[in-house]
């Protein structure tokens, strides 16, 4: 491949309207071969929609994107091969065995049977599921399903692989294998990664990231460029009268402060500091009676979002959904 | 500008065109035998309502049947047996092509529609499968033929099969279309209860259109099923002396009317499904 990384994924002022709601209201991005990309935000804010128009699934109401060299409005049959997909709901047959249903995903894949022979035992092997290979999906546990999930997606060697939101409702050991598993993909078959989540962690994984709010874009750029638009470090110090700390820290170094002091939930006090280590001793040593504790953090990708957009990144406006996706699973995970 | 290298190295092996949408629909239909296979549970849970139907209704009900002058050797199981057969094929048929609602809850059908095949594949796809299976259905219930004294042989059977098939495409190709119009399970029961039932019941199943009030009569002639109840009864009462007070119409015409039906649902089930899945 030559010096420039050719761009896999081209959007361009993409825009959707559900009826009077209007889900993404001009979106441009580019995702580089080989990239981990991810769309981060809380549910409602677009990624979803985005990542359906970007599979052919919904038809944008005006934009463009690009996927492999192929226009998702006249051309979906080449996006559609040249993509696989990772639902966020469980897509696989549960009534069938893991084998049964990579077979039906390459067949549909049209691939030829001596092909799809291989592949199927390719990915098995790919995600360590050899011995569970004849078993049927209902026996598996989640992590399991997961895998199957993007073996599945896999199995026709896309270029694409779409995640949305992958490791929603596993547990962190489950989800950290999963995240290993991605990474050696990329490494291994060169394949890009568009995710969605509206976990601030998981986005962590990602080599660049969109932040959607509201159907806009406010940021793109890698994690750790991200967390240093917050000033530094994340100092919390709780305190018998927030107001007044808050007033008492702005007096005494509000020159030096780079980034912000706000009074948090409860009885918190947070200041955005370029070195903690440095500033801690001394806030402690100048208002020993306002302050009862105090922490020291890095910034992490919540604090982010809070900055960027205003509010954070709360799970209780996911969680009806997310509560029926989980009662879902578990639900055909009893095998019907 | 995007290199024409990178769109050539990601075109997979496959190959397009009609070959393809052949191995697609091969595909789906291949899934739902599977599905049929892997579950015999399922499978006798279908079985277990047409036995309970011919048992109690055909044979308690039969001691107490008298249509109008019953003629010398007539059994009520007997008559009723095309009933539960037709019965077997229509919720079989019905519920696979419904099952979409399913899928689409899911997000089994994303998978499917995600994936480089028409949308018209995928409808013949699953009506072919839902279909095999609710004949295979009411090819298992034949086993029971003996038990209400109908006497098959292999001609029958094959003008047995001849109406099953064009029934189990019209109503899978129903549930499709039904389908692809609701999202929610509450729909569906609504469906069940205003149109199934309905239909199972003004069918000609239990009773002869013969000698019914007129507005039943009306009801069952415009009902499409009533054609596929006949067509099977015809073939069960063959060259019995009083099957004209029994069979309302010819194999012939029924078995056209059955089969214009399956075109219509058909062709629904494949301009719903393609508005609804772009």
């Amino acid at each position: 491949m030559g010096v420039m990384a050719l761009a896999v994924i081209e959007v361009e002022d993409l825009r959707k309207r559900f009826g009077q709601v209007e889900a993404l209201r001009g979106i441009s991005f580019q995702v580089d071969e080989g990239e981990i990309f991810g769309l981060l935000g809380p549910n409602g804010a677009g990624k979803t929609t985005t990542l359906k128009i970007l599979a052919t699934l919904v038809r944008p109401t005006a934009g463009r994107v690009c996927l492999n060299g192929f226009d998702v409005v006249r051309e979906p049959a080449g996006v559609r091969r040249s993509i696989g997909m990772v639902f966020q709901d469980p897509s696989l047959d549960h009534e069938l065995t893991a084998e049964q249903n990579l077979w039906f995903r390459s067949r549909l894949y049209g691939l030829p049977r001596r092909v799809a022979a291989e592949r199927i035992d390719e990915v098995v092997a790919m995600v360590d599921l050899q011995d569970r290979r004849r078993d049927r999906v209902s026996t598996f546990s989640g992590g399991m399903r997961r895998r199957l999930e993007i073996a599945a997606a896999l199995v026709h060697r896309p270029r694409v692989l779409f995640l949305d939101e992958p490791t929603v409702g596993l547990d962190p050991q489950t989800r950290r294998k999963i995240w290993d598993f991605v990474r050696d993909l990329r490494r291994r078959e060169g394949v890009t990664v568009l995710m969605t989540t509206h976990y601030m962690d998981e986005a962590e994984h990602c080599d660049r990231i969109a932040v959607i709010d509201h159907g806009r874009i406010v940021a793109l750029d890698t994690p750790a460029a991200l967390k240093r638009r917050v000033g530094g470090d994340i100092i919390t110090l709780t305190s018998p009268d927030p107001e007044r700390l808050v007033g008492a820290i702005r007096e005494r170094f509000g020159a030096e402060l780079g980034g912000e002091v706000r009074t948090g939930p409860g009885d918190e006090v947070v200041v955005e500091h370029l070195s903690g280590a440095e500033f801690v001793p001394r806030v402690a040593g100048a208002f020993p009676d306002l302050i009862r504790s105090v922490s020291v953090r890095q910034p992490t990708l919540d604090d982010v979002f809070l900055k960027l957009t205003g509010h954070a990144i709360r799970d209780e406006q996911a969680g009806d959904m997310d509560r029926m996706r989980l009662a879902a699973r578990m639900w055909r995970g009893r095998g019907r | 500008m995007m290199g024409s290298g990178t769109r050539e190295a990601g075109r997979p092996s496959a190959r397009g065109g009609w070959g393809h949408e052949l191995r697609a629909i091969y595909t789906l239909w291949w899934r739902d035998l599977v599905r049929f296979v892997n579950e015999p549970a399922r499978l006798m849970g279908f079985m277990v309502q047409p036995v309970i139907y011919l048992g109690l209704f055909g044979v308690g009900f039969g001691a107490t049947f008298r249509a109008a002058a019953v003629p010398e050797g007539f059994r009520y199981v007997t008559f009723m047996f095309p009933g539960v057969l037709g019965m077997t094929v229509l919720f079989t048929a019905l519920f696979s092509g419904v099952s979409v609602i399913w899928e689409r809850r899911f997000g089994l059908l994303k998978a499917i529609l995600v994936a480089p095949v028409s949308r018209a594949a995928i409808v013949l796809g699953k009506a072919l499968g839902g279909s095999t299976v609710a004949v295979l259905q009411g090819t298992l219930l034949l086993l029971l033929a003996p038990l209400a004294d109908v006497d098959l042989d292999a001609g029958r059977v094959l003008r047995l099969w001849a109406a099953m098939w064009p029934m189990a495409l019209a109503l899978t190709g129903l549930g499709l279309a039904i389908a692809s119009r609701m999202s929610s399970m509450e729909g569906f029961q609504v469906v069940m209860n205003f149109l199934v039932m309905p239909m199972w019941l003004l069918s000609g199943a239990f009773f002869p259109l013969q000698g019914v009030p007129r507005w039943m009569e009306v009801l069952m002639r415009v009902n499409p099923l009533t054609y596929g109840v006949d067509a099977l009864r015809g073939v069960v009462y063959e060259g019995v002396p009083y099957a004209g007070r029994l069979v309302a119409h010819d194999f012939a015409f029924n078995l056209a009317v059955v089969t214009l039906m399956a075109v219509v649902a058909l062709g629904l089930s494949l301009a719903t499904f393609k508005a609804r899945e772009e």
